[in-house]
């Protein structure tokens, strides 16, 4: 009955969409043309299928919100929690899961492969102008104009530190990076191929001679520096992190003073003198959004999904649950609480988020616009990461 | 005589088999021969095969081909080079740590300690076994942070640890294994008649001679068979680095980290430690202790 009724409804707008002329395609602001399988997306929507198979990371998806769900549209959710992004990739590419709360980081692989299809926003009255403008036709899920993701959040990689031996907030990821450290063995990065960028980020500030205009879109020489300066980290480094737990005891016990974190990790560390700042370079940052799998057997529960958890309630509920900036701001003014989750994850400043990088899939088309060379893949990051740690 | 004839049709199937060796003797390694090429030779190979598979350097996926780039990455990468080699190392410091403790400890059990004791250390070697692995890990990383119990317990004699680096990977690593090595060591121990202990001193040897020319090489392929434990399970280990090694980077490490993103390197990886393993194996063998395990 009510799959109907949203039948109605999607049919109604898909029409509004045909008068007002299809816009979409054109505001493809980085101009980067990427070479993509064609898939046809979801014209209309139909019978609810009964069931849902999400890879997601942890507090995504939990009963407090999917019991309501379940009981609006008749489709049982199945989660299934992923611990990185290779892993979702992974999952996705077995074909047995319908949808992914994936970072930019997989999503542009999934895009690029296949995996996924391009999302007919029309059905998602949700996706509004109530979702962040930093969120929305980024490159990582906005491929060629067409829209793949739905966004549910998005936090930064802060730089951390122990204000007790720190005594004040690093101005600067030197602190991490430089072999003259005060912090030498009791520093901290994030361990994985992506955390390459961050090491970007900083020389696109302290080496403008590399010419670097987006930490996902390096040139040979462009990576071979940051690998450079990631051997040198490797030099001073304590500890590499890719288990929450880990850096969160590592902090605590006093083995890391600065190091890459996220704002969540901070709250869970729960110290005083444990803080997050975002140091003059920027930063690099997860934006994670909802993809769909190309061969989902489950198309309208997964469209009747992204819609639900782009409501304003759902999606502060993911975001609080999870620890950061929900996607859809109209959350933010709900409630008190509501708003001081808000401003704690720099929800509604953009100007805190454009010193922000979100994840990218690194990719040989380069994503800042450059035509006259080919940029790194990711498969040769991976490859460039395993160098690093010796 | 009517009962007899009863009883052999009540048994069809053993009376079918008895005239049937060859039936017989397939019905009773089906089974296993199942479980070991069905479930573990051909997943292996299904994994070490992807060795010389490709990966698509846009999306990451594998497929079947082949070429001998991921060998000669795992064999030229300096990195991948020295991570074996430190790994070798590890493995190999932890075998001799374990043996080092296990023989005074097998000697003071069997020959020395009185029964109360005895069996009091036994269930001492045997609890750690009791709780999960990487629980274990992580009380090993709780005790060696900064602020741990170690850098506590010590701070009164000045005394500071090394922070998670390599050492504490063997010390975590050897605390992991100890059980392995120190249990077929005391068994093999046991088993000496003490009357070689009189004998030996009877000729006027030490306590140390003792040791080294009597107990020493009955007990060799005890410890023979335990470093093998220890040896392989230390190579073939990740998760003591990462919890307690710092910036420590073993084979594992290695093979966990490309398993999703580059299955065809992490499976070419993946021989460095088998072909150390039949090294090892191959000289266990060469001693003749293999045999007599």
């Amino acid at each position: 009955m009510k799959g109907k009724k949203l039948a109605i409804l999607s049919a109604l707008s898909a029409s509004v969409l045909i008068i007002s002329g299809c816009s979409s395609g054109s505001d493809d602001s980085s101009g980067v043309s990427i070479e993509v399988p064609d898939i046809p997306m979801h014209q209309a929507m139909g019978e609810f299928e009964g069931e849902l198979n999400i890879v997601n990371w942890s507090g995504f998806v939990e009963p407090a919100w999917t019991d309501k769900f379940t009981a609006e549209t008749g489709c049982k959710v199945n989660p299934r929690v992923a611990g990185t992004s290779d892993e979702m990739v992974t999952l996705m590419r077995t074909g047995q899961y319908d949808i992914v709360s994936a970072s930019g980081d997989a999503a542009l692989r999934l895009i690029v492969g296949g995996d996924v299809q391009p999302l007919n926003i029309d059905l998602i009255p949700n996706f509004s102008d109530d979702i962040a403008a930093g969120m929305k036709g980024n490159v990582y899920d906005t491929v060629n104009g067409k829209p793949y993701g739905v966004p549910i959040g998005r936090g930064a990689n802060l730089l951390q530190y122990n204000e007790d031996v720190t005594g004040g907030a690093p101005e600067s990821w030197d602190v991490v990076w430089e072999l003259n450290t005060p912090y030498k063995g009791k520093i901290t990065a994030y361990d994985a191929p992506i955390y390459i960028a961050d090491a970007a980020v900083y020389l696109m500030y302290h080496k403008p001679e590399l010419g670097i205009k987006n930490p996902y879109a390096l040139d040979k020489t462009q990576l071979a520096a940051a690998i450079d300066l990631l051997k040198q980290q490797n030099q001073v480094i304590g500890e590499y992190w890719s288990d929450p737990v880990a850096q969160i005891t590592s902090f605590v016990g006093g083995n890391t003073v600065v190091g890459t974190s996220w704002e969540v990790l901070r709250k869970f560390a729960g110290k005083e003198n444990i803080k997050t700042t975002l140091p003059i370079e920027g930063s690099t940052g997860w934006y994670d959004s909802w993809l769909v799998s190309s061969t989902t057997k489950n198309i309208n529960c997964a469209y009747a999904w992204m819609d639900y958890t782009s409501k304003p309630d759902v999606n502060g509920a993911i975001a609080v649950n999870f620890g950061m900036a929900p996607a859809n701001t109209a959350y933010c003014a709900s409630s008190p609480e509501a708003q001081a989750h808000c401003d704690t994850f720099f929800a509604e400043d953009e100007e805190f988020f454009k010193r922000v990088w979100p994840w990218t899939t690194p990719i040989e088309t380069c994503v800042d616009g450059r035509k006259d060379v080919k940029c790194t893949s990711f498969q040769e990051w991976t490859n460039a990461w395993a160098t690093v740690k010796g | 005589m009517t009962q007899v004839v009863a009883k052999k049709q009540s048994k069809p199937i053993s009376s079918y088999l008895l005239r049937r060796t060859k039936v017989r003797l397939l019905s009773i390694i089906t089974l296993p021969m199942t479980w070991i090429v069905g479930v573990y030779i051909v997943s292996l190979f299904l994994l070490l095969i992807t060795a010389f598979w490709n990966v698509d350097p846009f999306t990451s996926l594998v497929s079947p081909g082949f070429n001998l780039e991921n060998f000669k990455m795992v064999l030229t990468v300096p990195a991948y080079i020295a991570t074996s080699i430190r790994t070798l190392l590890i493995a190999l410091s932890v075998t001799a740590i374990c043996i080092f403790f296990a023989i005074p400890l097998g000697i003071y059990m069997a020959k020395i300690a009185k029964p109360w004791v005895r069996n009091l250390l036994a269930v001492a070697i045997t609890l750690p076994l009791w709780a999960g692995y990487l629980v274990k890990i992580i009380a090993m990383r709780l005790v060696f942070t900064e602020e741990g119990f170690f850098n506590w317990a010590m701070a009164p004699f000045g005394i500071r640890g090394p922070g998670f680096s390599i050492p504490i990977v063997i010390l975590t690593l050897t605390y992991l294994w100890f059980p392995y090595m120190a249990l077929p060591v005391y068994t093999a121990i046991r088993q000496i008649p003490p009357n070689l202990f009189d004998a030996s001193s009877d000729m006027g040897a030490k306590g140390f001679t003792t040791i080294y020319r009597v107990v020493f090489p009955l007990i060799t392929p005890a410890v023979i068979a335990g470093s093998v434990f220890t040896f392989s399970l230390s190579l073939g280990d990740y998760l003591a680095a990462r919890f307690t090694g710092g910036a420590t980077q073993m084979i594992g490490s290695i093979i966990a980290q490309n398993i999703n993103l580059n299955p065809p390197v992490a499976a070419a990886y993946s021989m460095i430690p088998i072909f150390f393993i039949v090294i090892y194996l191959m000289v266990a063998r060469r001693t003749g202790s293999l045999e007599r395990m």
